[in-house]
């Protein structure tokens, strides 16, 4: 791989290009709000109540729901690609000056800094100097940007580099940020650079961007991973390519009208939801510029990947706990069957297809008002058919926007009931928060419901609580029980 | 009944003799004589359960509710279980079709007269579940096309909120926890557990009357019903008491 753009000409597009973002572009749905012109973000963290990231040169931006996004403060220092971390009271800033290929150099520096809060308000805003805890001299086979933390087992370690040689990595001290004395780089891969670690049931995983990068609609940017048991390598691929000779399994990339995933960055929201930030080289939709995303992260095998919100569109909502389908709970609607006669034909009469029970037929028997919702088996019966698309305006939470979910050719919505407690569907939808979801992937794949108004740390969510029995409880990750599956179904006819 | 069960639920038959009928459906069955019934020898009451005794029984370890006045049932033929619609279950299971007072509890060995002539059973069940059909079978009443009522008496020691009733049935039921609709299911089911669960409800301290009903058409009739508390955990620091309460005041 060849960079198309020397790191220098990147910083400079997209100084420019955040310097023109005041003027945003009309919000495409499914993705996120508000200012999301960024590049290398750094990993989103909580910081006051809102969440932070920073970008290349000062800009980063600021959220309180990690949907709608804006301009956040600057950082000090400059630079390219920062990467921040909390340890206790402080939050750990890195970043590179120099290199990347400025002038056509490689020299470069990795800077660290800690502040106690990423809000210049706060009484605890203000940025302390570490120094510089790695480099490249500008002739070595490597150059000291994209800096990366990874704290695991009470030590704090640091990758960095970019395709001009090798990625490294080195150990800091938690408790200042300095490198560790006497402490030298390994090299643990080649044709990366943005990386990542991550530290998860004993192993270690490296990821980092293949590709090229910084050219809109044309750059090939893609996430890739290694993993280990030894932090310092070697790292492999699923193929058990080592990373150092260039191996790397696909975590993420271009989709839809999002072109060139990169910069990995974990969000670990708890409650079983991962998601991890990256930016995407060009949203199609908003003229091709560099944005900021927020995707859902699941795990397979032991690997990384990167999954999918969900779409708009029919599905039949299956509870993972009994495999039963959520439904408008009314009375049973049999097809018209003559089951003796069924039973007692002969092979070779002739057959012809009986038609899907229509939505008039089955809603002849609903009552007006609210109606509850319950679980049963899965019939492909329109009161078991859900559309769900997201509703433009109402927002979203970490890259997930909030849902309506309708029974399929009416307006009739799931709803929580006044009280709080329950879960209903009501004749019409208005767009009350009560009839708003958040849908969450989690990290094996099922989803999570939960309804908005969820502030962080409440874990509230749609949950089977007995086999034909949903409600809204507690959700617990450790249990199928709120656990849900979309598949598609046809729309009724 | 074997695999052949799924046909009998569902299908509308006179008698229920699934083993034949999985080798000849539809072809007529002779009536089910009394002498067919003495030759197969229906295993005694107290295979099921045994009679209930003066001190207060606790929930089992998984929380199963086991003490119960069961009432012999009442025959409603009905030769499908496809029409227990909600319509028809909340028709046919109600205040109004409670054999008797709706708001009293009924002591062990009263009669209730009517059309037929049926009397109350106080009963523990040997197992975590209650079987209707052995109850019926044992007492030469009839199995099928039949409703049971059953009542009983929870004594909490405070008052529990955001309490569940978690019931299975088989097949349709309703349930009132002192006099309210608590619980209710509806159509052709089998028992399993947790298979429906209330809304959040309240226990009183004190007595607490849980009164049910299922109805079943043809095959195996029976119930379970536990007390979850808001975690989903079994609720088992009750009595079950059909005397006076033994909680002070």
């Amino acid at each position: 791989m060849k960079e198309a753009l020397p790191k220098a000409r990147r910083v400079a597009i997209i100084a420019g290009a955040i310097a023109l973002s005041q003027a945003f572009a009309t919000p495409a749905l499914a993705q996120l709000e508000g200012n999301v012109f960024i590049h290398d973000p750094s990993t989103v963290v909580l910081s006051d109540g809102k969440w932070y990231t920073f970008g290349t040169r000062g800009g980063g931006l600021v959220s309180e729901d990690g949907w709608t996004w804006s301009d956040g403060p600057v950082r000090p220092g400059g630079g390219v690609a920062p990467d921040v971390i909390k340890i206790g009271e402080r939050y750990y800033v890195a970043y590179a000056v120099g290199g990347g290929g400025l002038n056509g150099g490689h020299a470069s520096e990795i800077k660290v800094m800690w502040t106690k809060s990423l809000d210049p308000g706060s009484p605890d805003f203000k940025y302390h100097d570490v120094g510089t805890v790695a480099s490249s001299d500008g002739i070595e086979r490597n150059d000291a940007i994209d800096p990366a933390f990874l704290l695991a087992d009470g030590r704090l370690w640091l990758s960095y580099g970019t395709y001009f040689g090798t990625i490294r990595i080195v150990e800091l001290d938690p408790t200042t940020g300095q490198r560790l004395a006497g402490n030298d780089p390994v090299d643990v891969a080649i044709d990366m650079e943005a990386t990542a670690l991550l530290y998860r049931d004993g192993w270690y995983y490296l990821l980092g961007t293949h590709g090229t990068c910084c050219d809109g609609p044309n750059s090939t940017y893609n996430i890739r991973v290694g993993r280990s048991r030894d932090v310092l390598g070697p790292y492999l691929d699923h193929m058990d390519v080592p990373l150092l000779r260039g191996g790397g399994k696909l975590v993420s990339a271009a989709h839809g009208r999002m072109i060139g995933a990169g910069h990995f960055g974990l969000i670990d929201l708890g409650g079983g939801v991962e998601k991890f930030s990256l930016h995407y080289e060009a949203d199609m939709d908003r003229s091709g510029r560099s944005v900021l995303s927020i995707e859902p992260l699941l795990w397979r095998d032991g690997w990384p990947v990167g999954g999918s919100n969900l779409t708009s569109g029919t599905y039949e909502i299956q509870s993972e706990r009994s495999g039963n389908a959520l439904q408008l709970k009314t009375d049973f609607v049999r097809i018209g069957f003559d089951a003796r006669r069924s039973f007692m034909a002969n092979p070779g009469d002739p057959v012809s297809p009986l038609p899907d029970q229509s939505l008039a037929d089955n809603s002849a028997v609903w009552p007006d008002g609210t109606i509850r919702a319950d679980l049963s088996a899965y019939m492909v019966r329109p009161n078991q058919h859900w559309t769900i698309a997201p509703v433009e305006g109402a927002g979203g939470y970490f890259g997930a926007p909030y849902y309506s979910i309708k029974i399929a050719g009416t307006d009739r919505a799931l709803a929580v009931t006044a009280d709080g407690g329950e879960v209903e569907t009501v004749p019409r939808f208005t767009g009350g928060d009560a009839q708003l979801w958040r849908i969450d992937q989690l990290t094996d794949g099922t989803y999570r419901i939960s309804p908005k108004g969820q502030p962080s740390g409440n874990d509230t969510a749609l949950v089977a609580i007995g086999t034909s029995t949903a409600s809204l409880n507690r959700f617990d990750p450790t249990s199928d029980a709120g656990r849900w599956r979309f598949y598609p179904a046809e729309p009724p006819r | 009944m074997g695999g052949s069960d799924r046909y009998c639920k569902a299908i509308p038959l006179r008698q229920r003799t699934c083993a034949i009928l999985a080798l000849i459906l539809y072809l007529p069955l002779p009536s089910q004589t009394a002498a067919a019934q003495d030759a197969s020898a229906p295993p005694p009451l107290t295979e099921s359960f045994a009679a209930i005794t003066e001190s207060p029984l606790v929930p089992d370890d998984d929380g199963f509710i086991r003490r119960w006045m069961i009432l012999e049932p009442i025959a409603k033929p009905n030769p499908t279980n496809t029409v227990f619609t909600g319509k028809y279950v909340r028709q046919a299971l109600s205040r109004e079709t409670y054999p008797g007072d709706f708001d009293s509890i009924p002591e062990a060995g009263e009669a209730v007269r009517g059309d037929q002539a049926l009397t109350w059973h106080a009963l523990d069940s040997k197992l975590w579940d209650v079987r209707l059909f052995d109850f019926a079978q044992a007492l030469g009443k009839p199995k099928y096309g039949v409703v049971f009522w059953m009542v009983t008496i929870i004594d909490s020691p405070r008052e529990m909120k955001n309490v569940r009733l978690a019931v299975g049935s088989n097949s349709a039921s309703r349930w009132w926890l002192n006099g309210e609709v608590a619980v209710e299911l509806f159509d052709d089911r089998r028992m399993v557990v947790d298979d429906v669960l209330s809304d959040r409800v309240t226990l009183r301290k004190g007595r607490n009357v849980i009164r049910g009903a299922v109805i079943n058409g043809p095959g195996l009739s029976d119930f379970c019903l536990r007390l979850l508390d808001e975690s989903g955990a079994p609720i088992r620091d009750l009595e079950i008491n059909f005397g006076p309460s033994r909680r002070p005041a």
